[in-house]
């Protein structure tokens, strides 16, 4: 399932009619919490759209406060294990950011190295990005991901250049992060469709 | 008794320090009269700082208005009088408050205690920054946003920590002497609890450890360190301080007895200043100065 959520009539429903601009802490909960209520009424694994296309400034404290705190609600960073006492995400959620001016961009890829999350993202041109922390091998690892449009362990070892136990390894942590979803025995890049 | 104190006949964050000083040896509840008959200039921080000034006073303060016309009516454009009215007794001609229109001002002083104030604040700024500094300041249009954000945050700390209002100016003009370009300045000052305080609440210090004025200013400004636990918090002086660096502007906070300041090459100012006079709250101020070629 696809959700579509556009922020900048999240923005006006839930703070003002009259805002266009994403700034202040109190300003991001609320919109965070309305996203939250939409994403609460999705029963199996969805898709969100994030789009902030009608969105003016973002500030450093709104970003954290939708983006960052939205990704670790529902993704899983890297550093977690089994074990951890972490509460699991409450819905089996992807998100995929569009819409992002270069001044969002700056603002969005602050908040998501101090937290060391990361996320994909749409360009105008359609094309994926990946923000945020990641390392040299996740980083190639989603690369090829996207490139390949599906793959499994054995595609990532060639592409990346590791064992294939190692590849096991980056599509779970990637996985893991909301970077890529699995189907079946194979992984797609959030954002790139099944 | 009033105590007369000598408002400089040019007002900015240097020249405030010697109203500081007159102040110092005065206890809160003292009453003041604040001279500014004999100026002829003030910076926003400056015109800024003297409301907060009257904030901080038991014992409700007097102003002298200035006494050159052009003075006098900038001062009622950029708001000030509308303000002060409010928190001195005022003596001398005070000329009815106007409406900006200067390109100058860039934003006329501004009361900020809450959220909503924030969103009109960058909603104002957006449309005349785009301009000015493009145009004036030849800076990268890409500026703008980052500007809009750096104002945002700066006000943000009033809301977040003062625990009062406070107010924010925003002013380009040319700084022959110091610069000889044209700069565009951010001022931002509240009489609330200051960083020492702010961080105090949280964290819990032990005994014997130093902690001071400056060492609270170190933790927020360098270390990006909040009175909130959220690994989130702090991310507003960090991103002042990105924005300040990559346009090669100076960033100064001054806070209760100490003030820092993030410096550029162009300026000669100290890293951290110690053992000023005590001014309670945070008084904020970012200056990005003309390229002097377009970018």
């Amino acid at each position: 399932m696809i959700n579509h959520i556009d922020l900048g009539t999240v923005l006006r429903k839930t703070v003002c009619d009259l805002y266009s601009d994403l700034v202040t802490r109190p300003t991001g909960a609320a919109v965070r919490t309305g996203i939250e209520q939409q994403l609460a009424e999705a029963k199996d694994r969805t898709l969100t759209v994030i789009d902030f296309t009608h969105v003016g400034l973002l500030d450093f404290s709104c970003a954290d406060e939708i983006v960052a705190k939205l990704l670790v609600s529902y993704c899983e960073p890297s550093g977690d294990r089994p074990g951890s006492g972490r509460v699991a995400p409450p819905r089996d959620c992807y998100f995929l950011f569009k819409g992002v001016s270069d001044s969002h961009l700056d603002a969005i890829d602050a908040v998501l190295q101090r937290r060391g999350l990361a996320l994909v993202a749409k360009g105008d041109d359609e094309r994926l990005l990946l923000i945020g922390t990641v390392d040299d091998r996740e980083r190639r690892a989603w690369e090829a991901v996207t490139r390949l449009g599906r793959a499994v362990p054995a595609d990532i070892a060639m592409e990346v250049g590791v064992e294939e136990p190692q590849a096991e390894s980056l599509l779970a942590t990637l996985s893991r992060r909301r970077l890529i979803m699995r189907f079946d025995e194979g992984y797609v890049a959030v954002g790139a469709g099944p | 008794m009033t105590t007369v104190i000598n408002v400089p006949p040019s007002l900015d964050d240097r020249t405030f320090e010697t109203i500081l000083q007159q102040l110092a040896p005065l206890a809160p509840d003292e009453k003041v009269l604040l001279d500014a008959r004999h100026a002829r200039w003030a910076s926003p921080y400056g015109l800024t700082a003297m409301l907060v000034l009257a904030q901080t006073r038991a014992e409700r303060p007097a102003f002298y208005a200035p006494e050159a016309e052009d003075t006098a009516s900038y001062w009622a454009r950029a708001q000030f009088f509308r303000y002060a009215e409010g928190l001195f007794e005022m003596h001398g001609s005070v000329p009815r408050a106007r409406a900006a229109t200067e390109s100058d001002v860039l934003l006329e002083i501004t009361p900020v205690s809450k959220s909503e104030d924030v969103h009109e604040v960058v909603g104002r700024i957006q449309s005349k920054a785009q301009a000015i500094l493009a145009k004036e300041l030849n800076l990268d249009p890409r500026a703008t946003m980052g500007f809009a954000m750096t104002l945002s945050e700066a006000c943000q700390n009033i809301v977040e920590h003062a625990g009062r209002g406070g107010w924010v100016a925003v002013q380009t003009y040319r700084w022959q002497k110091r610069l000889g370009r044209r700069v565009v300045q951010i001022a931002v000052c509240d009489a609330g609890v200051g960083f020492r305080q702010s961080l105090e609440s949280a964290q819990g210090r032990r005994g014997g450890e130093r902690w001071d004025d400056a060492m609270a200013l170190e933790d927020a400004v360098i270390r990006s360190v909040s009175r909130f636990r959220d690994a989130g918090r702090g991310q507003g002086l960090a991103g002042i301080r990105r924005y300040v660096g990559r346009w090669e502007g100076k960033l100064s906070i001054r806070s209760g007895t100490a003030r820092i300041a993030i410096v550029p090459s162009w300026d000669e100012d100290v890293p951290l200043e110690e053992q000023l006079p005590p001014f309670p709250g945070a008084q904020v101020l970012i200056t990005i100065p003309e390229r002097s070629t377009p970018r």
